[in-house]
């Protein structure tokens, strides 16, 4: 059955936008201002989930995406005035990166392994590169990329048709959660349609894929680039949030974060990661706040247990409880 | 001729799997592919379908040559293959993994048809939503099978198609390839003797990488070579 077709995606789309037009109602601004960020990062964490929850490929720098995209928006929205552009350019950057790094890996039949460790090189080079980028060559316009300490007085997002016309921090925590729903449902829809299927019989076998006559290498430079457009995406919205860029966005603890929240969410559902990034996110906060705990010793420890009690990730594990719980009689017949 | 190897070459690190492989194949045939383990037929496989390439040598399909083609390019010529290990999409239902051969010939309605046509056939009806990685090994086979034949190739090549299956769905192997027989043209590497002997026309026996004899069964089983070589311990059942 076609997604947008099933009772199941419309649900979702109520519930989420009940949710995101809800919360505002009982939430204070601070609050508001969390949860922007956390919606930033849950479309980040998105970005991955599709990936390797769902295309099997284990970008293990998939923040070298949303630093390009946060850095070009900042680049671009500095020197014009105007985030449009800005905007469209930071997705169209990282999936320009992507596509040249993915057709070399990708057509050059790099293994799973070697491109783990690859994609992971390109944050740490543009980390090296940024941080060391101070210097007044790296003047472009009315930008400086700044070294380590990045690019201040970036500009928020505007109206496209009135420049005059910027989000404040309600205006900034709609535009955040709404892209993160309309990600999330974009993503159902591809994940259920012809694309979609074939990038998971990828995941799940690569030989057979080829075998049956696809080009495994087509679909998973095509899900690769469509992540890095995600993560660009993120990237900027970040950028117009914090009204800075840093490039800690490239370090490998951030890197690393991404891949926790995946992991701790669930692998192969696009609700995981969501979820992942949320608890994460939050705890951090939390824990940021409260004296005498390490928020890294404490979201460590969380992370060692998560993989012990819950080694498929919290979405999957709930999944599969409601699914044991669920009468036989209700198992329906699925179509692919 | 449908498919035809020229002087087929694969080393490994100086060590040839297959040496100068001349093969012919005829619209219609069923050809079974013999040889103890190491003889060749693998290898000789899979640069037939595009996941080895050839040393030296050339590999004419329909007429076309295919020497360095990739394996999706080959399939995509009307080649099923079904490899020794069941090459399932294990995280998927039965279902999904008949609907993934056959989304790719035809529209998403004539697939799902055909995909409850093709469960039929091979008697997996009632685990149609099993996930393929829980499957008996028999049971793997099957749907492997099924995946193939969905899409509808003209070439089928299937490496021990009969390993691991109870004597009942060998009996409904070799019905199944009876029925299709002359409407797709097949080659089968196969080491149990009485599964070749109900559905051989043809035999090619391999040895250390060459082709040592093409002829009926029974000729192939009277052979002194060949029992030398290969039969000694195949050949009695074979009898």
């Amino acid at each position: 059955m076609c997604e947008v077709k099933s009772p199941g995606f419309w649900w979702a789309a109520i519930v989420a936008l009940a949710l995101v037009f809800g919360i505002p109602l009982f939430a204070e601004t601070y609050t508001l201002y969390t949860l922007t960020v956390f919606a930033i990062m849950a479309v980040l964490a998105l970005s991955l989930g599709l990936v390797w929850g769902v295309g099997g490929i284990l970008a293990l720098g998939q923040s070298a995406f949303f630093g390009i995209g946060a850095y070009v928006y900042a680049l671009i929205a500095v020197n014009m005035g105007d985030s449009t552009w800005a905007l469209a350019a930071s997705v169209l950057m990282p999936v320009c990166v992507a596509a040249l790094l993915g057709y070399f890996t990708f057509f050059g039949r790099i293994s799973d392994v070697y491109f783990a460790v690859i994609s992971l090189t390109i944050p740490l080079i543009l980390l090296s590169l940024i941080n060391s980028a101070s210097g007044p060559a790296y003047q472009f316009g009315k930008a400086h990329l700044g070294g380590y300490n990045g690019i201040p007085g970036v500009p928020p997002l505007n109206n496209p048709f009135d420049l005059s016309d910027v989000l404040g921090f309600d205006g900034m925590y709609y535009a955040s959660a709404l892209v993160l729903v309309a990600v999330y449902l974009v993503l159902r829809i591809l994940v259920r349609s012809r694309f979609g299927r074939v990038v998971a019989a990828v995941r799940e076998n690569e030989l057979r894929a080829e075998l049956l006559g696809y080009d495994v290498r087509y679909y998973k430079l095509g899900v690769f680039c469509i992540g890095a457009a995600i993560a660009g995406l993120a990237g900027a919205l970040y950028a117009a949030w914090g009204a800075s860029v840093g490039p800690t966005a490239f370090s490998l603890s951030f890197s690393a974060q991404i891949v926790i929240w995946v992991l701790l969410g669930g692998m192969g559902t696009l609700l995981g990661p969501i979820l992942g990034c949320f608890v994460v996110q939050a705890l951090s906060t939390w824990l940021g706040s409260a004296s005498g705990v390490s928020p890294e010793i404490a979201l460590g420890l969380l992370f060692i247990a998560a993989v012990l009690l819950v080694p498929s990730g919290i979405v999957p594990s709930i999944q599969q409880h409601l699914r044991r719980r669920r009468p036989a009689g209700l198992v329906s017949k699925e179509t692919p | 001729m449908i498919l035809q190897t020229h002087d087929l070459w694969r080393t490994f690190g100086g060590v040839a799997a297959v040496s100068g492989i001349n093969f012919n194949l005829k619209k219609g045939e069923l050809r079974c592919l013999i040889g103890a383990n190491g003889a060749g037929k693998s290898t000789f496989f899979k640069m037939l379908t595009g996941q080895i390439k050839p040393t030296s040598g050339r590999i004419t399909l329909f007429g076309k040559d295919v020497t360095n083609l990739p394996s999706h390019a080959i399939a995509r010529m009307g080649v099923g293959v079904k490899t020794q290990v069941p090459n399932l999409f294990n995280g998927l239902s039965v279902r999904e993994n008949l609907f993934m051969s056959a989304q790719r010939v035809m529209g998403r309605k004539p697939a799902l048809e055909a995909v409850d046509a093709m469960l039929e056939k091979i008697h997996m009806t009632a685990h149609a939503q099993t996930l393929a990685g829980k499957l008996a090994h028999g049971h793997r086979q099957w749907v492997e099978l099924g995946m193939i034949l969905i899409s509808g190739p003209q070439l089928v090549l299937l490496d021990e198609p009969a390993a691991g299956m109870t004597a009942g769905e060998v009996e409904r192997t070799i019905a199944l390839l009876n029925e299709l027989r002359g409407q797709r043209t097949f080659i089968i590497v196969e080491h149990d003797m009485h599964f070749i002997r109900r559905i051989a026309e043809k035999v090619t026996v391999f040895h250390r990488g060459r082709v040592l004899v093409e002829d009926t069964m029974e000729a192939v089983v009277r052979n002194t070579e060949v029992r030398d070589a290969y039969l000694g311990q195949h050949g009695k059942e074979a009898r």
